[in-house]
């Protein structure tokens, strides 16, 4: 087992509270930064550290620092995206429940290093509750001399404020979030400009996730270099994962980067096996968007390696036979599962949460649910699978933001590993559970 | 209902609206819009009607129309009124694999309603959600600003008579403005 970098102190009780957060070491890498660090030092630090980006795309941190423009006397802001909203996906909102202040000591440590003076928490609307846990805690920080005027006598000054969305995935998007931070629809922007040149109000601007902000706090801690050393190859550090679905210990873990797929599902410090102790099916590894893969490809590459928890090695082998980290929401499946309509679920979402804007996404995620949805009532009909198969390639690649392809490739694995069940539901709908279910649910005549 | 009682926030929210605006450059107070619309709805009986989204307006200095479109855009504000308890079930694939569909059967059937609609007393609504990041404590639902997790029928039937029980008025929005 690894060292926990994030989650070393979450059982100590009251950690939510300042007091105890500072008597257990907490702000130690604020004054550490502002006291005896440059803002120049720190950011290669971070380069050091190999970080990257825990929001999903995991863009290397250090770098997308570095892009930050700095025309004199235009302020710069930062932005942490707590907008977490991709269905499996639930480590931000522990984090954050958690260990409120950990988030704001990687703000200012990570606000001091880019020069902004004034930084928001975009959180989603729906986790009002941590809304105000986090305001709290900002509080406590103002009045601790950590936040506000000339902090430390340092002559840095930093405002930290917390926005709060209204339901929309889409505001996880980072244009998008800016564009809602503005008051507006969360319509993503056109890229370029990235926002590290033209951000919010024009601004520059960096958006990081919550853990990647957290993750700066042991990187300064600790050095840029301690923390690469830890996990594999360009995947460094520890992970987050949130587990759910059908396993013994669903829940919240972070992992050191590198451990095998098979001992995160099936070892008792983690997941715990499959519920029931029957056999898995299938699995979803970095949240709703990335492709889904059989229990054979979950656990082993296709050339037959012990699948690892790390960037490169779960996208081996490519979207032919691979995955992606993504989010590190891992939903497991058991052999019970109809992958058609936890397809439906994934594609009713898309659709639900597409912005508009795009004709490829609105409408194709409409088309896919629609489809999807007639399948699972039972009058699916073997053009309709390669219909599906088509409209995903025409969302694909096409859209303005990343949802398009968020949406398409979740129809696009499923159909790749499992058209031989989206096969039975057309031919024999009378057999299928899903189908007769559908009918109980919705009370219609077949 | 709004229409019948003067449109205008409590002496605490407007307090609060103008502490809002302080969080944004000059000039930048339409960044207080969702904020405002949450307190807002919270303020006047659960959901945005026309004449609450033009005061809001009138409030930031911009146009109705900024309001309406961004009210209309995200799914927590209600364009309709809605029960005194909004009950809202994910169904995304984490829930749906833990049992999602059965809580909102129930529900259905023990508030003669489909998930949609709203209880005759207007006590309750029922919603069917998309992902809200409790996918490892599934089924669950949210009630205002709480959530509910690892639910069983049992656990649903006795927190329908808990809300019923208190008969208060569930928003997202209490939780924003208590802090101060
Ligand atoms: C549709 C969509 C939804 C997203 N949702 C989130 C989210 O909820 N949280 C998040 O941190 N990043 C999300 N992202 C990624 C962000 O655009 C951005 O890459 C990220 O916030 C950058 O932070 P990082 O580099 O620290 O990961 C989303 C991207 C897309 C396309
Ligand atoms: S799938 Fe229901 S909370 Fe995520």
């Amino acid at each position: 087992m690894g060292k926990k970098l994030l989650l070393d102190k979450v059982g100590v009780a009251g950690i939510q509270k300042y007091d105890v957060y500072r008597r257990e070491g907490g702000y130690a890498a604020v004054e550490k930064a502002l006291k005896a660090l440059t803002p120049e030092i720190i950011l290669d630090e971070v380069k050091k550290s190999g970080l990257r980006g825990r929001g999903g795309a995991g863009f290397p941190t250090g770098m997308k620092w570095s892009f930050l423009a700095k025309p004199p006397g235009v302020p710069r802001h930062l932005v942490c995206n707590a907008d977490e909203s991709e269905p499996g996906t639930f480590k931000d909102r522990y984090l954050m429940e958690k260990l409120p202040h950990l988030l704001i000591e990687g703000m200012i440590t990570s606000s001091f290093a880019l020069g902004a003076n004034t930084s928001y928490i975009y959180i989603r609307g729906e986790y009002a509750y941590i809304y105000k846990i986090l305001e709290t805690a900002i509080q406590e920080a103002y009045k601790a001399g950590w936040l506000g005027k000339n902090i430390l006598g340092t002559g840095y000054d930093l405002d930290l404020y917390m926005q709060i969305g209204a339901g929309a995935y889409i505001c996880g998007e980072e244009t998008a979030l800016l564009e809602s931070l503005e008051g507006k629809r969360g319509n993503p922007r056109i890229k370029p400009p990235f926002p590290a040149i033209a951000g919010l109000w024009g601004r520059p601007t960096v958006v990081n996730n919550v853990e990647t902000l957290m993750a700066v706090v042991p990187i300064i801690n600790f050095g840029g270099e301690a923390y690469s050393k830890i996990g594999i190859g360009r995947s460094t550090g520890t992970k987050l994962i949130s587990a759910s679905g059908h396993i013994n210990k669903p829940g919240v873990y972070e992992i050191d980067l590198g451990l095998p797929v098979e001992e995160f599902i099936y070892s008792q410090e983690y997941c715990g096996g499959i519920l029931g102790g029957r056999k898995m099916k299938a699995v979803v590894a970095g949240g709703s968007s990335v492709p889904i893969l059989p229990t054979e490809l979950i656990l082993r590459t296709a050339k037959g390696e012990p699948r690892l928890m790390t960037y490169e090695s779960l996208g081996d082998g490519g979207f032919a036979t691979g995955t992606m980290l993504g989010s590190g929401g891992f939903i497991v499946m058991d052999e019970s599962t109809s992958i058609v309509k936890n397809l439906y679920t994934f594609s009713r979402f898309y659709h639900h949460e597409s912005c508009g804007q795009c004709s490829p996404c609105r409408e194709g995620t409409g088309w896919m649910e629609k489809i999807l949805h007639k399948v699972l009532s039972g009058h699916g009909t073997l053009r309709d699978i390669d219909l599906l198969w088509d409209i995903q390639q025409k969302i694909d690649g096409k859209t303005i933001c990343p949802l398009g392809e968020a949406a398409a490739w979740p129809v696009a694995s499923a159909i790749r590993h499992f058209r031989s069940e989206f096969e039975d539901f057309v031919k024999n709908p009378q057999s299928i559970q899903d189908v007769k279910h559908y009918y109980r649910l919705t009370g219609e005549k077949a | 209902m709004a229409g019948s009682k003067k449109i205008q926030f409590s002496e605490k929210a407007m307090a609060y609206v103008r502490e809002l605006i302080a969080r944004y450059p000059a000039g930048k107070q339409k960044s207080a819009v969702i904020p405002i619309l949450h307190l807002a709805q919270a303020e006047f009986d659960g959901w945005l009607s026309a004449p609450v989204m033009d005061y809001v307006a009138s409030l930031l200095n911009i146009q109705s129309i900024e309001v309406y479109e961004v009210a209309s855009f995200y799914s927590m504000f209600n364009l309709k009124p809605v029960g005194k308890c909004t009950i809202e079930v994910c169904h995304t694939s984490s829930c749906w694999l833990r049992g999602a569909e059965d809580i909102i059967r129930h529900i259905e059937k023990k508030l003669n309603i489909s998930a949609g609609e709203t209880t005759t007393d207007g006590m309750f609504t029922l919603k069917k959600v998309e992902c809200l990041g409790a996918c490892g404590y599934a089924p669950m639902f949210q009630v205002g600003a709480d959530f509910y997790e690892n639910l069983t029928i049992q656990k649903t039937d006795e927190l329908l008579e808990k809300f019923r029980k208190e008969g208060k008025r569930q928003t997202y929005c209490n939780h924003l403005v208590d802090v101060k």
